[in-house]
């Protein structure tokens, strides 16, 4: 592997300063699962590692029925389904945190990193914006926060701009008669790279039969992780019915624009937008008429 | 080339203290700086499960970990499984399953079934399934791999 220095930051501050100064010749290490393999296969010239899992507020993960969740950019995965009152709350970041490479890759691997990361085909990017997270940056100036969709720009592209790091993700606490749901299609059962990926949440009045609102994410289809806007706006206010679910699926392969390579061809992907963007608002409207 | 930084671990119960490069993985360390060969290089990069060791309690590859991260930090590999005369329970229901044919992969499955019966001492197949879903074996098609675990958690 390529040579590079290690450094274990303490807090926000130090690792801020670092990364100001050493600019793009500088990485945030997490989990580590993306970024030491890319550098070991010279997918991308690091000359100092910042290591990160030593300050406090990265590794933050408290729940609130009230104030709802911080999720700490570094948690690793298997801290986020290991909560019981998180699986609860948010079922689709279960769904994602669940199916992210193998049992090995989830005790190191956090949603942070797959963030930052930014794949298109990103499982954790999906929940984050059908439950409405914000990314809380911290930089040279300061903090920003900037909304989960608006976070990817391009393929391992984000709006982190020099010296500034993603520290945690906010989600909102969920409202009553609400739940979300992620699902993928990948052609085997586990440890593998999302063809296309489909997240939903949805609000259900308190008899569940009318969607409140909705909103629908995709993977694998665009440069970046979407979120499917007209599409979630269009069910606001409609009985639940195939009709009403059609419709959102159909604006949501409207907006699909996938690129065939060895896992799918763009035809199969846009196809599976429909059958994927169905299965994740039905997958969510069973969860909320199934909840006591 | 960056310093050799100087890390102090627990590996198996001992403290081990060495020094080595910052883009040494774990893996590395404990092959080439610790002779501790058990944890195999397969893919290096996190597919195969070849290295798969236990840090901190939590499986994890070891090809993608660095050495440094383990800085005040506990690993358990295969080679700390065994007592001197008396095989560990998933070692004997491998045997005993003829679940291994050239071996490679063995030490991965066997810490990972570890990680897993630490955990859950009486998985489903389902379970077992799923846990052991990255680890890699090109010989067994997996069967009795599973059956394995399934034994060693009645056996425990």
């Amino acid at each position: 592997m390529r040579d590079f220095s290690y450094i274990a930051a303490t807090t926000i501050p130090e690792a801020v300063a670092l990364l100001d100064e050493k600019g793009e010749s500088a990485r945030i290490l997490a989990g580590g699962t993306d970024l030491i393999v890319q550098v070991r296969e010279a997918r991308r010239d690091v000359d100092w590692m910042i290591d990160i899992k030593s300050i406090p507020e990265v590794n933050v993960l408290d729940y609130n029925a009230d104030s709802g969740l911080t999720l700490g950019a570094a948690v690793e995965c298997y801290k986020i389904y290991a909560d019981d009152a998180i699986c609860d709350a948010y079922p689709s970041l279960i769904d994602a945190t669940t199916i992210i490479g193998g049992t090995a890759i989830q005790g190191r691997a956090g949603v942070g990193g797959n963030l930052c990361n930014a794949s298109p085909a990103a499982d954790g990017i999906p929940p984050l914006i059908v439950l409405n997270a914000t990314c809380v940056i911290a930089g040279p100036n300061g903090e920003r926060e900037v909304p989960a969709e608006d976070f990817c720009t391009a393929p391992g592209q984000t709006v982190l701009e020099k010296g500034e790091m993603l520290v945690s993700m906010k989600i909102p606490a969920p409202a009553s008669n609400s739940s979300s749901y992620y699902l993928r299609f990948i052609p085997r059962n586990e440890m593998d790279i999302a063809v296309v990926g489909a997240g939903a949440s949805v609000t259900l009045d308190a008899a569940k039969q009318t969607i409140v609102s909705a909103r629908i994410a995709l993977a694998a289809v665009a440069p970046t992780p979407l979120f499917a806007e007209a599409a979630s706006a269009r069910l606001a206010g409609r009985e639940v019915s195939d009709e009403a679910i059609d419709a959102a699926a159909e604006a949501a392969q409207a907006i699909a624009r996938p690129i065939s390579d060895m896992r799918g061809t763009a035809e199969q992907r846009t196809h599976l937008v429909g059958v994927l963007t169905r299965r994740a608002l039905n997958g969510a409207i069973q969860r909320v008429r199934d909840a006591t | 080339m960056a310093r050799r930084s100087h890390v102090q671990t627990t590996i198996n119960g001992e403290t081990v203290e060495f020094l080595c490069e910052p883009r040494q993985s774990l893996l590395e360390v404990l092959r080439d700086e610790l002779h501790l060969t058990g944890a195999k290089e397969g893919c290096n990069n996190g597919n195969c499960g070849a290295c798969s060791v236990i840090l901190d309690g939590r499986l994890v590859n070891a090809c993608l970990v660095l050495g440094v991260e383990t800085e005040g930090k506990s690993v358990e590999t295969i080679e700390g499984l065994a007592e001197p005369d008396k095989l560990h329970p998933i070692q004997d229901a491998f045997l005993e399953n003829a679940a291994l044919q050239c071996g490679i992969c063995t030490p991965g499955f066997i810490m990972s079934a570890k990680a897993l019966l630490d955990e859950n001492p009486n998985p489903t197949e389902h379970e077992v399934r799923y846990w052991l879903a990255g680890n890699l074996c090109r010989c067994t098609g997996y069967d009795k791999i599973v059956r394995a675990v399934l034994d060693a958690a009645s056996a425990e």
